[in-house]
C-alpha cells in the first residue's frame, strides 16, 4: 500500500514503570489531513516523537513514507517536515537568514532556496520583514514562519505538534489556511493540538486518552456514533476516569478548564519524558 | 556538506548577532593579560614604608636612604616613637616600618650590635614574607658595604656585620619578572577553558531550551555534524585567542618565548579539542543555560585555575590532590607550555605531557559524540 503515509502497529513508548504510548495502532492516507487529539499528557508528543526518529519505540513498529522509523531513520527524516511544540527557529536570525539556513540542511540548491524564499516572503506577506530578527516579529507571525519554514523542502509528511498553542483565534485560523493549503499541493499533515474546535478541521482525527487511541474517524463519524453534538463534548466523555456518560454534569464548564479537570497523568507541559 | 556549511555560517551569525558575548570573546584574553601583568602579580613594588627614628644621625639616614633608594620602598612617614606606627598600620597607610634603637649609631660606632626592628604587615601571608625578605636584603647589603665607610669610624666594619638581623634570606631576594613569566601559559588555559568549555556548553544548552536542537536533529544532519557545527566557531575563536595572548605577552610584558612556536600552538590545539568536549559532555547532561555554566565553572574553571599549577604549585600539594591533578587537562597544558616558553625545550621532554593531552582529547571526544546519539534514544 504505497499510498499511506503513515503506518503504525501496537507502536509503545514506557519510561520506567510509566507507559506513555500503549500499543496504539493507526494508518494516515497521503495527502490526509489527521488530527492527532489528546490533553497534555495523554502521549500525543511521545507518539510523533517515535514517528519522527527522535525516539526509539519500545516495542511495535512504524512505516513513514514507506521507511521503517528504526531502521531506516536517514530515509524517514529526509521525507518529513517537522514544526516542534516549542518554536524551533533561531530567534537572533532574520526570516530570511532561517529559511536559507534551514533550505541549506535539507540540501536544497542556492537557486532553488533562493526562489523558495522570494515565494513564501510574499505568501505569508513577509516581504517587509525579511530581514528583521525573528525575535521581533509578533508570535502569530513566527508560528507561520516556521510551519513554512517546516516545509521549505517540500516534504511529503510534515508533523506539527500543537502548532496553535498561545495564538490567538485570527492567527489559529490563518495557520489552518496554510495547512490546508499544503494539504492540497498533496503533503499529509499530521496535527496535534488540544483545541477540539479544531477537530472539525481536520479528515480524521484520533483521541488519545492516557497512552492509547479511544476513539477514531471522520468529525462526523465520531459524533454521529457517540451521539454528541461536539468533539469536545466527545473527548471530555472519553476523557473522564469515571467513563461515558458522566459528561453531561461538567458541560457548564470553560473549555479549558474541562480539557485540564479530566484528570490525566502528568503536569502541564510534561508529556515529553 | 553544503548542509554543514549552513550550520557552521548560522554560528558566527549567532556569535556576531549576540554583541555583547562577541565583545567578551574578544576582550576577555587582552583584558586579562593585562589584569595579570599588572595587577595580580607576586612581586612587591612601591612598598609604604614608616620610619621609627628617635635620634638620627649620618648612619640611621644612611641606611633609610639605602631603602628609599632601592626603588622598591617609599617612605611615607617618620616617627620619633614605636606606638605611633599603630595607626598607620591599622589604616594601612603603612605596609612595613622600620623601627632603629635609639642608641643605633653609638651602638655601631662603639662594635655592638645596634637594634634595629622590621615590623610588616602580613594580612596577606605571601606578602609579607616577601616584604620582610626584601627588606633584611636591604639592611644586609647595607650593612656589608656601607655601612662603615660612611660612619667613619675604624673599628666599625665588624660592627656593622653583625647589625642583628639575621641574614638569610638572600636566595628568596629574587629581583621581580619572576611571576610575570609565569602566568601567561597559566593564562591561555584559562581563557580556553572558559571560550572552549563554558561557551560550547552554553551555545549547545541554548539550542536546547529554545527547542531548536529538536529540529536540528529531525533534520537529515548527522550528530557529527551538528557537532562539528556547533564547535568549530569556538575552536577559531579559542586559537586566535591563544596567538592574542601570546602576542601581547611578548610585545606588552616581554615575556620570553624560548622554543618552537608551532609546537606550542599545536598543544594549544590539542588543549582546546580537550575542552571543547568538555563542554558538549556537559550540554548533553544539563538541559538549561544556566545549570551548564555552573557545571563548566565548577567543573572546568576551577580545577584547572587551582589544579593546574597555574598559581598554587603543585609541589607543595598533599599527594591526594596531586593525584586528581592527573585528571585535570589544565596541568597537562601549562606544564608543557612552561617548559617550551621559559626552558626553551621541545616535543622530546613534553612528549608524556603531550600524550596525555592527546589521549584526554580521544577518550573525551568520542565521550561527547557519543553523548550526542544517545540523546535520539
Amino acid at each position: 500500500m504505497t499510498n499511506l503515509a503513515i503506518e503504525a502497529s501496537a507502536l509503545t513508548r514506557t519510561f520506567g514503570a510509566f507507559t506513555a504510548v500503549d500499543h496504539i495502532s493507526f494508518d494516515v492516507t497521503a495527502g490526509e489531513v489527521f488530527g492527532f487529539l489528546g490533553a497534555n499528557g495523554a502521549g500525543k508528543t511521545t507518539a510523533i516523537r517515535m514517528l519522527i526518529g527522535l525516539l526509539h519505540p519500545s516495542s511495535g513498529s512504524a512505516r513513514v513514507a514507506g521507511y521503517d522509523v528504526v531502521r531506516q531513520t536517514e530515509q524517514v527524516k529526509r521525507s518529513i517536515g517537522y514544526m516542534s511544540q516549542r518554536f524551533s527557529l533561531y530567534e537572533d536570525l532574520t526570516p530570511r537568514e532561517n529559511i536559507r539556513l534551514y533550505g541549506g540542511i535539507y540540501g536544497l540548491t542556492r537557486q532553488q532556496i533562493r526562489e523558495r524564499t522570494a515565494r513564501m516572503l510574499d505568501r505569508l506577506g513577509f516581504s517587509g520583514v525579511g530581514d528583521t530578527p525573528v525575535s521581533s516579529l509578533p508570535l502569530g507571525w513566527r508560528q507561520k514562519l516556521a510551519f513554512s519554514v517546516a516545509l521549505v523542502h517540500q516534504p511529503r509528511i510534515v508533523f506539527l505538534d500543537e502548532p496553535t498553542s498561545g495564538v490567538d483565534p485570527i492567527t489559529r485560523r490563518q495557520f489552518w489556511e496554510l495547512i490546508y493549503e499544503a494539504a492540497s499541493n498533496g503533503t499529509t499533515v499530521l496535527v496535534t493540538t488540544h483545541y477540539m474546535d479544531e477537530a472539525e478541521y481536520c479528515d480524521r482525527v484520533s483521541i488519545m486518552v492516557a497512552g492509547r487511541i479511544a476513539a477514531m474517524g471522520t468529525p462526523a463519524a465520531l459524533k454521529g456514533g457517540a451521539g454528541v453534538e461536539s468533539i469536545d463534548e466527545l473527548f471530555v466523555r472519553l476523557a473522564r476516569p469515571g467513563g461515558a456518560g458522566e459528561a453531561s454534569g461538567a458541560s457548564g464548564a470553560s473549555e479549558g478548564s474541562r480539557t485540564r479537570g479530566a484528570g490525566l497523568v502528568g503536569p502541564a507541559d510534561g508529556e515529553q519524558q | 556538506m553544503t548542509s554543514l556549511r549552513g550550520l557552521l555560517r548560522k554560528e558566527f551569525f549567532h556569535i556576531r548577532r549576540d554583541k555583547r558575548t562577541a565583545a567578551v570573546l574578544i576582550a576577555l584574553p587582552v583584558v586579562q593579560v593585562m589584569l595579570f601583568g599588572y595587577a595580580i602579580r607576586t612581586d612587591v613594588d612601591h612598598v609604604r614604608l614608616a620610619v621609627v627614628d628617635p635620634a638620627p644621625d649620618a648612619d640611621t639616614i644612611s641606611l633609610r636612604n639605602r631603602f628609599t633608594g632601592s626603588g622598591v620602598f617609599r617612605t611615607i612617614a617618620v616617627v620619633p616613637r614605636i606606638a605611633d606606627l599603630d595607626p598607620l598600620f591599622q589604616s594601612g597607610a603603612a605596609q612595613q616600618a622600620i623601627v632603629f634603637d635609639g642608641r643605633f649609631g653609638e651602638d655601631l660606632h662603639r662594635g655592638v650590635s645596634p637594634k634595629l626592628l622590621v615590623i610588616t604587615d602580613a594580612t596577606e601571608p605571601n606578602t609579607g614574607s616577601l616584604l620582610q625578605s626584601y627588606a633584611q636584603a636591604v639592611v644586609n647589603q647595607w650593612a656589608a658595604t656601607g655601612a662603615g665607610g660612611l660612619s667613619g669610624a675604624g673599628g666599625a666594619s665588624g660592627g656593622a656585620k653583625s647589625i642583628s638581623i639575621v641574614p638569610q634570606v638572600r636566595t628568596r631576594f629574587n629581583p621581580t619578572r619572576e611571576s610575570k613569566n609565569l602566568f601567561v601559559p597559566g593564562l591561555m588555559a584559562f581563557v580556553l577553558t572558559i571560550i572552549s568549555s563554558l561557551m560550547t556548553a552554553i551555545s549547545l544548552t541554548r539550542e536546547k531550551e529554545t527547542g531548536t536542537m529538536e529540529a536540528l536533529l529531525v533534520s537529515p544532519l548527522r550528530p557529527w555534524e551538528i557537532i562539528v557545527g556547533k564547535v568549530t566557531p569556538y575552536l577559531v575563536i579559542g586559537f586566535v585567542s591563544v596567538v592574542a595572548v601570546l602576542v601581547e605577552a611578548l610585545l606588552l610584558f616581554r615575556v620570553p618565548l624560548r622554543g618552537n612556536v608551532l609546537l606550542l600552538l599545536f598543544e594549544g590545539a590539542l588543549y582546546i579539542l580537550v575542552s571543547l568536549s568538555l563542554g558538549i559532555l556537559i550540554s548533553a547532561r544539563t538541559s538549561s543555560q544556566r545549570v551548564a555554566m555552573m557545571f563548566a565553572l565548577l567543573g572546568t574553571m576551577l580545577p584547572n585555575i587551582l589544579l593546574s599549577g597555574f598559581i598554587f604549585p603543585l609541589e607543595s600539594m598533599p599527594t591526594a590532590l596531586q593525584v586528581v591533578s592527573y585528571a585535570v587537562p589544565g596541568r597537562w597544558f601549562v606544564t608543557i607550555a612552561r617548559g617550551i616558553m621559559l626552558k626553551g625545550i621541545g616535543l622530546e621532554y613534553v612528549w608524556r605531557e603531550t600524550l596525555f593531552l592527546a589521549a584526554m582529547a580521544a577518550v573525551l571526544l568520542a565521550a561527547s559524540v557519543r553523548s550526542f546519539k544517545e540523546r535520539l534514544e
